[in-house]
């Protein structure tokens, strides 16, 4: 994959191009591409001199890089303990179903990855399912459909 | 100058000085898999417990990490020493059933069976970092590294393809104490990390003795040429 190192250049300077800010740096192309391309690693590596090892030990080490790309939109169904009582597992067992893909994975068309989490601290909610930031309250099986088709044609 | 007891024995040692640093020059046999002379402590392992004492407390630590402290009492063998001792080589042998060197230790503590759930997917890897360390700090050039956290973790070239930087030396199968480093040479040919390295042969014994690569990383560090490099050490 070819990454834009213009664009990159400009996150890197933007930090001073300071290795303490490695993982900032990550995040910031983490949003752009939706994930840490390869290529991105060793190129931010390169430029501040860190060895390429060391880079992909933190790309690899933070839940919240991706090496592989993710989808446009990110599920988070929500498994705390609020949530798991009143069905969180059922609601994460549809969205594997409805999108054919396990937890953590990404559809082929690259619209969705599913992921779930241990707590969004809207328990009165529950079960509840974030997708982008938006919230979605007392969730059953038969919502999710719904909720999937939201996204499904748009954007 | 800090003084303290081994098993009894009165000992001195400089202040800073770890308890298994002296207890080594003293002559205690304190078993470790993760510490190596040229690259320090980190405290995997956990074998090198040992029970200090002071006053009416105690408490089992890590030797190669523990400060020395003046009037200290330290046992290397006592009971409860040997007790959580014969934990760690479980979980040892629970992570690494095929490691004969584990096996040997454990055997050694009285350790044949572990009661541990038993892992198939990491090699006889312990994470001791002592092959990232050497890698980094013997040899310079920092090909390796760990991957991931938790139960995931391992040893590993980037995204576990040939290393661009790494010179095929081997420091990291000589140094790891459990052997679970993959190298493999065969008709002029090194396979390590899944890179593949040409080795150089000696033009005196005709014999193959290292891979091209390091020559010439060693020839550009220490400006000795090439030429004078390919000649292998037996025939010096």
């Amino acid at each position: 994959m070819e990454v834009d190192t213009a664009a990159i250049n400009t996150i890197i300077d933007k930090y001073g191009k300071d290795k303490s800010y490695l993982l900032a740096m990550f995040q910031d192309v983490q949003r752009q591409y939706r994930y840490l391309p390869k290529e991105a690693i060793q190129y931010i590596c390169d430029r501040l001199h860190i060895p390429f090892s060391k880079g992909y030990e933190v790309a690899t080490f933070y839940a919240s890089l991706s090496l592989t790309p993710r989808g446009r939109h990110t599920v988070h169904v929500c498994l705390g303990t609020a949530c798991h009582l009143r069905g969180g597992p059922n609601i994460l067992d549809t969205f594997e179903r409805e999108l054919n893909i396990k937890k953590g994975e990404t559809t082929e068309n690259g619209l969705f990855t599913l992921e779930s989490v241990n707590c969004l601290g809207a328990c009165a909610l529950a079960p509840l399912v974030r997708i982008d930031g938006q919230d979605y309250g007392k969730t059953t099986p038969g919502s999710v459909k719904k909720i999937i088709n939201e996204y499904g044609e748009s954007s | 100058m800090v003084e303290f007891t081994i098993n009894g024995k009165k000992v001195e040692a400089e202040k800073d000085e770890a308890i298994l640093d002296v207890a080594m020059r003293e002559g205690f046999d304190i078993p470790t898999l993760c510490y190596h002379d040229t690259l320090g402590s980190d405290g995997r392992c956990r074998l090198c417990v040992v029970e200090v004492r002071k006053g009416n407390r105690k408490r089992i630590v890590t030797s190669c990490l523990y400060p020395v402290e003046n009037g200290i009492e330290v046992l290397t063998e006592s009971p409860d020493v040997l007790l959580v001792r014969k934990t760690v080589l479980e979980l040892l042998l629970a992570r690494c059933p095929d490691s004969e060197v584990i096996r040997y230790i454990a055997k050694e503590h009285g350790v044949s069976n572990t009661r541990y759930a038993k892992d198939n997917d990491k090699g006889k890897c312990i994470l001791c970092n002592l092959c990232v360390k050497t890698c980094e700090f013997n040899v310079g050039v920092t090909a390796l590294g760990m991957s991931g956290k938790g139960p995931a973790k391992k040893v590993t070239t980037p995204y576990g393809e040939p290393s661009r930087v790494c010179i095929g030396c081997g420091a990291c199968v000589a140094i790891c104490p459990t052997g679970h480093i993959y190298m493999e040479d065969r008709d002029g040919v090194r396979m390590i990390w899944n890179k593949r390295f040409e080795l150089a042969r000696c033009p005196k014994c005709n014999r193959y003795h290292a891979p091209v690569e390091q020559l010439e990383f060693i020839a550009g560090k220490s400006g000795t040429p090439i030429e004078e490099l390919l000649i292998c050490p037996d025939c010096k």
